[in-house]
C-alpha cells in the first residue's frame, strides 16, 4: 500500500497524535511552531486528497485493516474533501497567522495546553468529516466539542465561561439526542456504518423507530450546527473566545455538523422513508428562511463588531441550509460552494477583526473611531471580505448566491419568492456591513487615546492574503465548484 | 498591440496608474500629479487606438476567465462602448488638469487618495465600457459604485457621509435588489448573457414579462438617475466639484444610461422591443423625469443641485431617445452622452472654478460675477446654451437627431416632450446668464478674479470641445451608425 491510500487515517492521526506532544514544549515558541506545522502537514494531507477524488477516485480506508462492517472504516469522497479543506485550511491560516494574537490574550505558560487543544478540536473536526461510521462519528463531535470548549474559554475574558455554559449545555443536549437517534437506528438494523445502514434500512418493516431516529438525528445535528433557532449558543461564544479560536470554529465547527447533517438526511433516510425529502425540505426551508431574515435583521442592529458577525453567521448557515433544503443537485452545489466561500469570507473578517482587535481593546462600533487611518491595510481587508460576505460579484461569496439564486429559480413554483428572499438579504448584508465599513473609515478618533499603528506584520500578512483569495475564488472558482457539483451529484444521485 | 490586448491595457492602465500615484503621493505632490498626467495620457493612447478598427467594421473580443460554464468574463468592443471609453478617457485628462487646479486651489486634504480612486473608478469605467455580456458589466457597474465612494464622501464630515450614504444605499441596492434579478432571469431565459446585435430575448419571452424586464432593468440601473431611482445624484453632490463634473456628468451617470442604451440594442433588440407594446411605459417614464427633473431645477438655489437636476433631465433624454426604439433616434442617444458630456462638464467646472475663485455656491451669487471671471462665465455661457440645445452648440445637434427619431416613430409624447424641456432649460438657465453678465454686483463683496489658470485651461479646452461638436460630430454619427446599420 501506498502512502496515499493511507492519508484518509492520516489526516486524523497526525494532529490527534501531535496533541500531546505539544504539550511537553514549553519554551517559547515552540508549542506554536509544533501546532502550526501539524496543522500545516494536515493540510497537506487534505490538498492530497482533494487532487484524488479530483482525479475521480473515492478513498477508503479500514482502521487497521478490519474490513466494514466489522471494524472502524474512513472515506473521502468530494463532500469530504471539500470540509476537509475548509477545516484544515481554516486551522492552518488561523495558526500561522496566530502567534501574536494569542502572545497577546493567553499567557506563557497555559499556551502549550491551549494549543493541544486546538489540535484536538482538529483532529475531532477532521475525525466528522471522514468518518464513516455513526457512531465514530459522535466520538469525534464529543472531542471536537470538548476542546473547543476549552478553547473558548481559554482566553482573557471571564465573559466568555458563561458562553461556553450555554454551549456545552446545548452542545451536550445536541450530542445526546444525535446518540438516541443512532442507538435507535442501530436497534433496527443492528449496524453502525453508515453504508450498511442504508442496504439494511431498507428491509426494515417497523417504520417508528426510524422516523423517531431521524427526528433526533436532524434536531441533534441543528442544534449543533446552530440553525435557526437553536443558534443561542453562537453569538457569545464567538464573541467572548479568544479572536483567533473565533477565526477557526466560525470558519468550520458549525459547518461540520451541516455537513454530517446533509449527508444522513440524503445519504441515509431518504433512500429509507418515503417522503422524507418532502419532509425535509419542509421542515429545512422555513427555518433557513426565517433564520437567514432574522439573524440578518438582528445583524443590523448589533452594536459590537464580533457579536454582528456572529449573527451575520447565523444568517449564512441559513443559506446552506436553503440550498439543501431544495432537495436538487443545483441547490446542494449551491450549499456545498457556500460551504466554501463562507468559511473564506468569514475567516477573513474575522482574521480583520483579531488585527483591530491587536490594537482596539474595545471592539463595540462606537469605539473602532479612526481605524481605517491607523490600520489602512487591515480595513481594506474587511472591506473586501465584507463585499464577499455580501456577495458583490467578483468576490467569491457572489459565485455561491448565483448558484443558490439558480437553484431557487429552479425550484418550482415559490422561486422567485425565495429569490426576493435571497436578495433582500443580502442587501441586508449590505446595511450591517457597511456600519462597519462607516465605523472604521468615518469616526473620529477618541480624544487622549494612544494612537496605535497597524497589527503585527505576521497577522496582516496572512488577514491580507485571505482577502486575496476571495477575490480569486471569486474570478477562478473552478476547483471548489467542482467538487461542490460532484458533491451534489454524489448526494443525490447516491440516494436511487 | 492587437485590439484584444488593448481591451485588457485600457482596464490595467488605470489601475496600475492607481497604484502609481498611490506610491507617488507619498513622495511629492508634483509626482503624483505626474503619475495621473501619464496615467491618463497613456489610456487615451491605448483607448483612441482601437477606434481605426472599429471603423473599419472590427468588433474585437476576448474572454478572461469562465467562472462558470454560460458566465464568463469577456469583453467586446462596439460602437456604443467604443465612444463612451473615448468619451470618458479623454475627458479623464481634462479634467485631471483641472482637479490639480481645484484641489490646490481650495488647499483640499487626502488628495492623493482622491487621485487613487478616481484612477479606479476609470477603470471600472473602461470594463463598463468594452464589457461583453450582462455579467461583466454587472461586476465593473458594482466596482464602479464601490470605487466612487470614497470619492462622494470625501470630505468625511457627518453630513457628507450621510450623503454619501445616500449615494451608495440607492445605487447598491437597485442594483442588487432589480438589476442583478432582471440579469438573472435574462440568463435563465436565453442561456447566455452575451451582448448580440440584434438581441438575445426574441421570442423567449411575451409581453407583458418584456416591459417588466426592460423595469427591472432601467430602475435597477440606478446611474441613469430615471424617477423615482434619482435621489443618489444631488445627494453625490457634496463631492468635491471634479468629481461631480466627471463622475455625475460624465462617467457614472453616462455608465446607466450606456448600459439601458447597450442592453435595449443588444438584449432585447429594437425591433423586438417595438413590437412589444408593453415596452412602451418606457418613453413616459422619462419623459416624466425630463420634465419633472426641470421644474425641480428651476427652484434650485444652489449651483451644483441646479445641475444635477438639470443632468437628471438629460439624462432621460438619452433613455428617452433609446427608448423611441428608431435608428435615427438610438444615433441621437449616443450624440447626446457627447453633447451633454462635453457641456454638462463645462458647466461644473465652470461651478467649481466660481467656488475656488469666490466661495459662492448660490446662484443668486451670482450677480455680475461675468465681469470678474469673463473666461469661466463665457464657457459658463456656452455650455448653459449646448444644455438648452441652442446651435452652434453640441447640444443641438443631439436634439436634432432625437427629434428626428421621434418624427420618424410618430411619437408624439417625445416630441411635445421635447419642446417643453427646452423651454424649462432655456428658463432656468438664461436668468443666471443674465444676472451674471447684467446685473449689477452688491457692493461689499469679496474681490477675487479668476480661479487658478489650470481649472480655466480646462474648462475653455470643454468649452471649445462643445462648440467643436456642432461641426465636427461626422466620425461620431459614422461610427454609431453602425449599430443600427440593417435595421428598419
Amino acid at each position: 500500500m501506498d502512502l496515499l491510500a493511507h492519508l484518509p487515517a492520516l489526516q486524523v492521526i497526525v494532529p490527534m497524535l501531535s496533541a500531546p506532544l505539544i504539550v511537553l514544549l514549553q519554551p517559547r515558541g515552540l508549542a506554536w511552531a509544533g501546532a502550526t506545522a501539524s496543522a500545516l502537514v494536515s493540510f497537506a494531507i487534505a490538498i492530497t486528497l482533494t487532487l484524488a477524488v479530483l482525479d475521480g477516485q473515492t478513498l477508503e480506508y479500514a482502521m487497521g485493516g478490519w474490513p466494514a462492517p466489522f471494524g472502524i472504516t474512513l472515506a473521502v469522497d468530494a463532500l469530504t474533501a471539500l470540509m476537509l479543506l475548509i477545516v484544515t485550511g481554516a486551522s492552518a491560516v488561523a495558526l500561522l497567522a496566530a502567534k501574536p494574537s494569542i502572545d497577546q490574550q493567553i499567557e506563557l505558560e497555559r499556551q502549550p495546553l491551549f494549543y493541544s487543544a486546538w489540535l484536538l478540536a482538529l483532529s475531532g473536526l477532521v475525525g466528522i468529516v471522514v468518518a464513516a461510521d455513526a457512531f465514530n462519528i459522535f466520538v469525534f463531535m464529543e472531542i471536537s466539542s470538548l476542546a473547543s470548549y476549552i478553547l473558548i474559554a481559554g482566553g482573557p475574558d471571564r465573559r466568555a465561561l458563561p458562553a461556553v455554559f450555554k454551549y456545552l449545555m446545548m452542545g451536550t443536549i445536541g450530542a445526546t439526542f444525535y446518540l438516541i437517534g443512532v442507538g435507535l437506528i442501530y436497534m433496527m438494523t443492528g449496524t453502525l456504518n453508515m453504508a450498511d445502514m442504508e442496504a439494511r434500512l431498507g428491509d426494515v418493516t417497523d417504520i417508528n423507530p426510524v422516523l423517531v431516529a431521524a427526528g433526533f438525528i436532524t434536531i441533534g445535528l441543528a442544534l449543533k450546527a446552530a440553525v435557526f433557532p437553536l443558534h443561542v449558543w453562537v453569538p457569545n461564544a464567538y464573541t467572548h473566545a479568544p479572536h483567533m479560536v473565533t477565526v477557526f470554529l466560525a470558519a468550520c465547527a458549525t459547518k461540520v455538523a451541516l455537513y454530517v447533517l446533509i449527508r444522513f438526511d440524503y445519504m441515509i433516510f431518504q433512500a429509507a422513508l418515503d417522503g422524507h425529502q418532502i419532509q425535509f425540505a419542509l421542515f429545512a426551508m422555513p427555518l433557513a428562511i426565517l433564520g437567514i431574515l432574522v439573524a440578518s435583521a438582528v445583524a443590523m442592529f448589533e452594536g459590537h463588531l464580533k457579536r454582528l458577525l456572529a449573527s451575520s453567521s447565523i444568517a449564512q448557515i441559513g443559506y446552506i441550509l436553503l440550498g439543501a433544503s431544495f432537495v436538487s443537485i443545483a441547490g446542494l452545489s449551491a450549499s456545498a460552494a457556500h460551504l466554501f466561500n463562507h468559511a473564506l469570507a468569514k475567516g477573513g473578517l474575522f482574521l480583520a477583526v483579531a488585527c483591530l482587535a491587536y490594537q482596539y481593546r474595545d471592539l463595540r462600533l462606537s469605539q473602532l473611531g479612526g481605524a481605517s487611518t491607523r490600520m489602512p491595510w487591515t480595513c481594506a481587508a474587511f472591506v473586501v471580505c465584507g463585499l464577499s460576505l455580501i456577495g458583490v460579484p467578483g468576490t467569491a461569496g457572489f459565485i455561491s448566491k448565483w448558484l443558490l439564486i439558480n437553484a431557487a429559480l429552479g425550484s418550482g413554483a415559490w422561486g422567485w419568492a425565495l429569490v426576493a428572499i435571497i436578495l433582500l438579504s443580502s442587501l441586508m448584508a449590505v446595511v450591517y456591513v457597511w456600519r462597519i465599513v462607516e465605523a472604521l473609515y468615518f469616526l473620529p478618533p477618541k480624544e487622549g487615546e494612544v494612537a496605535v499603528s497597524e497589527a503585527p506584520m505576521q497577522l496582516l500578512i496572512i488577514t491580507g492574503l485571505v482577502a486575496v483569495l476571495n477575490i480569486y475564488f471569486g474570478l477562478f472558482p473552478q476547483v471548489p465548484l467542482d467538487l461542490a457539483n460532484s458533491a451534489a451529484v454524489l448526494l443525490v444521485e447516491g440516494t436511487k | 498591440m492587437t485590439p484584444e490586448t488593448a481591451i485588457l491595457v485600457a482596464i490595467i492602465v488605470p489601475l496600475v496608474g492607481a497604484l502609481a500615484i498611490a506610491l507617488a503621493g507619498r513622495f511629492s505632490a508634483n509626482l503624483r500629479e505626474a503619475a495621473t498626467a501619464i496615467t491618463s495620457i497613456s489610456l487615451i493612447w491605448v483607448v483612441w487606438g482601437l477606434l481605426p478598427t472599429l471603423m473599419d467594421g472590427g468588433r474585437p473580443s476576448i474572454e478572461v476567465s469562465e467562472i462558470m460554464p454560460g458566465l464568463s468574463i469577456a469583453f467586446t468592443v462596439e460602437p456604443l462602448g467604443m465612444l463612451f471609453a473615448a468619451l470618458a478617457s479623454g475627458l479623464w485628462l481634462i479634467n485631471s488638469i483641472y482637479s490639480v487646479g481645484y484641489m490646490r486651489g481650495n488647499k483640499e486634504k487626502n488628495q492623493t487618495r482622491f487621485f487613487a480612486c478616481f484612477a479606479l473608478a476609470l477603470s471600472a469605467t473602461m470594463g463598463i465600457a468594452f464589457a461583453g455580456n450582462l455579467f461583466t458589466l454587472f461586476l465593473f457597474y458594482e466596482l464602479l459604485t464601490l470605487s466612487t465612494y470614497p470619492l462622494v464622501s470625501h470630505k468625511g464630515d457627518a453630513a457628507t457621509v450621510r450623503s454619501a450614504r445616500i449615494y451608495l444605499g440607492v445605487l447598491l441596492s437597485t442594483s442588487i435588489g432589480l438589476f442583478l434579478p432582471a440579469i438573472i432571469w435574462t440568463y435563465s431565459l436565453a442561456g447566455t448573457g452575451d451582448f448580440t446585435a440584434g438581441g438575445i430575448l426574441a421570442g423567449k419571452l411575451d409581453d407583458p414579462e418584456i416591459g417588466l424586464l426592460l423595469g427591472l432593468f432601467v430602475f435597477g440601473i440606478g446611474k441613469a438617475a430615471v424617477m423615482p431611482v434619482h435621489k443618489w445624484l444631488p445627494a453625490a453632490m457634496v463631492a468635491p466639484t471634479p468629481v461631480s463634473a466627471l463622475l455625475h456628468a460624465v462617467a457614472v451617470v453616462k455608465a446607466g444610461v450606456f448600459a439601458i442604451t447597450k442592453i435595449i440594442v443588444y438584449v432585447f433588440g429594437i425591433d423586438f422591443l417595438f413590437d412589444a407594446p408593453s415596452s412602451q411605459w418606457l418613453v413616459y417614464v422619462a419623459a416624466f423625469t425630463i420634465v419633472t427633473a426641470s421644474l425641480v431645477a428651476l427652484r434650485q438655489t444652489n449651483i451644483k443641485r441646479l445641475l444635477a437636476y438639470s443632468t437628471i433631465a438629460q439624462l432621460s433624454y438619452v433613455v428617452m431617445a433609446a427608448a423611441i426604439l428608431k435608428p435615427l433616434a438610438e444615433v441621437g442617444a449616443s450624440l447626446h452622452m457627447v453633447a451633454h458630456a462635453f457641456g454638462k462638464i463645462t458647466l461644473f467646472f465652470a461651478a467649481g472654478a466660481i467656488y475656488v475663485a469666490s466661495k459662492k455656491t448660490e446662484v443668486h451669487q451670482l450677480r455680475g460675477i461675468g465681469r470678474r471671471m469673463p473666461w469661466t462665465m463665457a464657457a459658463f455661457t456656452i455650455g448653459a446654451l449646448s444644455m438648452i440645445g441652442v446651435p452652434p452648440t453640441g447640444g443641438f445637434v443631439s436634439k436634432w437627431y432625437i427629434l428626428a427619431g421621434a418624427f420618424e416613430a410618430n411619437n408624439l409624447v417625445a416630441i411635445f416632450t421635447i419642446i417643453a424641456s427646452t423651454v424649462l432649460n432655456a428658463a432656468y438657465f438664461l436668468p443666471i446668464l443674465y444676472m451674471a453678465w447684467f446685473e449689477r454686483e452688491p457692493v461689499g463683496g469679496k474681490e477675487h478674479g479668476e480661479a487658478p489658470f489650470l481649472a480655466v485651461l480646462a474648462l475653455c479646452i470643454t468649452a471649445i470641445l462643445t462648440l467643436a461638436f456642432f461641426l465636427f460630430n461626422g466620425p461620431v454619427i459614422e461610427l454609431e451608425s453602425q449599430v443600427v446599420k440593417g435595421l428598419n
